[in-house]
């Protein structure tokens, strides 16, 4: 059966099955979120009115056995940048709905009055429900709900408070196989679903199994896949460590944000790191090993338990525990998860939301290092929507500018992770010319600026940065379209037989003839996508800039400013 | 003469976090690594005062050394 397009009008009530354009067969994951975006959204229309929409997407491997490939898109116009976004996070809806024939659900309007909605997503098409059950709980406890009234294999999409509230840096946040969650975490897209009164969105489980042109193919690529998944070095470090080996490593190169952007150093690094976060989880009882989705070979995920043992988090990221460990100042890493904890439990961007926190400790609102006052305000300010509570949970710009600062790390209003551009300088290009505001994940050069994958780039040098960040983002947004996790980047950057095993699944899934130029191809035309649309949308050149005080203020140990010219980013898009 | 060596990860099981420690003149990078017989093939990244070095770079007096094996996140 040829997949379809589910689409969902909230402002009439109504569903309907479509089938797929023409224009839109190859496409998948963040490649069709934006190319829908791009194609039925007013780039000038209010993110949070009746004319933005709301597309989710499996990726063109996902429900397929290929590894790695559960990973599940959405994609809008952010309310936090007012750009084109796409976020992906892992789970077990992107695989239900790939096996559901569903190549993706778009939802357009807003219903006139105060009632609100669950969709329920199956085989047949969608049904829209009024819900009141759920509204005002957290994400946790909504998939409990959720589990209990349709059954524990149920996917689930669903926003927390935050997202009810229309908070700027609310998430859309996916159950995972152990009833926990994962996030699409940045751009506000939790926003979004909240203006258009969704709370939630199940999907039935099904045993369909997404059709496959050529199985033995696809098999034998599938093989080589893993394999060098597997095998490779740095997959199998992040199965030990997770991506918090990063605190000790981006700190020795000078390039932790640390108290507010002010150094590139952080004296409390061994408290927060992946060696002592590792050493806490196997002495508690917890699991330093865990995947996000069934299929990932990679398992750079954990359970971190607290001092009996227990629970206390997962999905424990390195821009997580960076930012409020470093940045925040906050030297316990048991703060830290429970902070995270809650952000899950709240539906909020946990790398948005620690970074307004350091602005917010810069304005004098609380202490550096004060970690019990950060849980405090996360549980009784921002869960309870009070003032103080919205004007964090809108984000770091949000905080700068109703406090006076001006050390506001953000581009496009969206707060700068873990890595600092001056000591980094690649990633500062990532930044200043994403098509999403700052975001690392988008280019990442740290793998060559400072980990030596795929070749090695000197982190201060003003040379080949453009050239390195261009050529990540267009790969990165060919391997957004597939579904599977970017982690796979570091075997294919440094293995000759992972992307072509990549290419050859993609090729077997559909019985077609890419070859890498198409995908590379593909890349190019997403992104170019996506800043068209942000150019109609009022964006220029002079948006694709770093804040002013990373040309002003050298940053220790190296003190070094950004000195990469505006000539030098427009470059960008000469391709 | 007398420099810092740090470990990371997993280079520290069985070893040590930081040690400062007499070497002589000329001692390399590599020199180091194979006397803490840790396999070359899996050392990731090496820094010197917080640069990037290379395996046949001498450590100075007082200088940091930083070998992390084969990493990565994101
Ligand atoms: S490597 Fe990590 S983020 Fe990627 S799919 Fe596996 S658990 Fe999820």
């Amino acid at each position: 059966m040829a997949d379809k397009i589910f689409r969902v009008n909230m402002t009439d009530l109504t569903a309907k099955v479509e089938d797929v354009p023409e224009a839109w067969m190859g496409l998948g994951g963040r490649g069709l979120t934006s190319t829908v975006v791009a194609a039925e959204v007013d780039p000038t229309c209010n993110p949070l009115g009746s004319k933005n929409k709301l597309v989710f997407a499996p990726g063109l491997l996902s429900g397929t056995t290929a590894a790695n490939s559960g990973r599940l898109s959405c994609g809008g116009k952010s309310p936090l940048t007012g750009t084109i976004k796409e976020a992906n996070a892992g789970g077990t809806s992107a695989q239900l709905l790939a096996r559901l024939g569903i190549k993706a659900l778009i939802i357009e309007g807003q219903p006139k009055g105060d009632k609100w909605y669950n969709l329920h997503v199956t085989e047949d098409g969608v049904t829209i429900n009024e819900e009141t059950e759920t509204l005002g709980m957290g994400n946790f406890k909504v998939v409990e709900t959720i589990n209990e009234r349709l059954g524990a294999k149920t996917g689930v999409i669903t926003i927390g408070p935050a997202g009810e509230m229309k908070m700027l840096a609310a998430n859309i946040s996916v159950k995972d196989p152990d009833n926990h969650i994962r996030s699409n975490g940045r751009g506000g897209l939790g926003a979004v679903m909240g203006s258009k009164k969704i709370k939630f969105i199940s999907v039935e489980p099904t045993m369909n199994k997404v059709e496959i042109a050529d199985p033995e193919a696809f098999k034998t690529a599938n093989r080589t896949f893993a394999k060098a998944l597997v095998d490779n070095p740095i997959t199998q470090a992040l199965a030990q460590y997770g991506t918090n080996v990063l605190v000790n490593i981006i700190n020795e190169a000078g390039g932790l944000p640390t108290k507010n952007f002010t150094q590139g150093q952080f004296a409390g690094h061994e408290a927060i790191s992946g060696e002592t976060m590792h050493d806490t989880i196997v002495a508690r009882g917890g699991k330093p090993k865990h995947n996000c989705h069934p299929g990932c070979v990679i398992n750079c995920s954990q359970v971190y338990a607290d001092m009996q043992g227990g629970y206390r988090t997962s999905g424990f990221e390195y821009e997580t525990i960076w930012a409020f460990g470093a940045d925040c100042c906050i030297d316990n890493l048991d703060q830290v998860a429970e902070a995270d904890n809650i952000l899950d439990d709240l539906g909020l961007d946990s790398i948005e939301i620690p970074v307004a926190f350091a602005v917010a400790m810069e304005a004098g609102v609380l202490e550096f290092g004060d970690g019990a006052e950060v849980i405090r305000i996360l549980r009784e300010e921002i869960g309870k929507g009070t003032p103080l509570g919205r004007i964090i949970g809108c984000g770091a710009g949000s905080v700068g500018r109703t406090y006076g600062i001006t050390r506001v790390p953000v581009v496009k209003n969206q707060a700068i992770p873990a890595y600092d551009p001056r000591a980094i300088k690649g990633i500062g290009i990532t930044y200043a010319t994403s098509t999403m505001g700052a975001d690392h994940t988008m280019g990442y050069t740290i793998a060559t600026n400072v980990l030596g994958v795929g070749g090695s780039l000197d982190p201060l040098s003003k040379e080949g940065q453009v050239e390195l960040s261009r050529n990540l983002q267009i790969a990165t947004a060919a391997i957004d379209s597939t579904g599977m996790c970017l982690f796979i980047a570091f075997a294919a950057l440094d293995d000759a037989t992972c992307l072509p095993a990549l290419i050859d699944l993609i090729n077997a899934r559909f019985g077609i003839g890419l070859v890498a130029d198409d995908v590379t191809n593909l890349g190019k035309t997403i992104l170019k996508t996506e800043h068209e649309f942000n150019l109609k949308a009022g964006f220029t050149n002079l948006d694709d800039r770093l804040p002013e005080f990373f040309k002003e203020e050298p940053i220790a140990p190296h003190n070094v400013v950004w000195d990469i010219s505006d000539e030098a980013i427009d470059s960008f898009w000469d391709f | 003469m007398q420099f810092n060596v740090k470990l990371f990860a997993y280079f520290r099981d069985n070893r040590f976090k930081e040690r400062l420690s007499e070497y002589p003149e000329g001692t390399t990078v590599e020199d180091v690594i194979r006397s803490l017989d840790i396999d070359l093939e899996e050392v990731g990244v090496l820094m010197i005062n917080s640069r990037h070095c290379t395996l046949q770079q001498e450590p100075q007096e007082g200088d940091q050394l930083a070998i992390f094996p084969v990493v990565g996140g994101g």
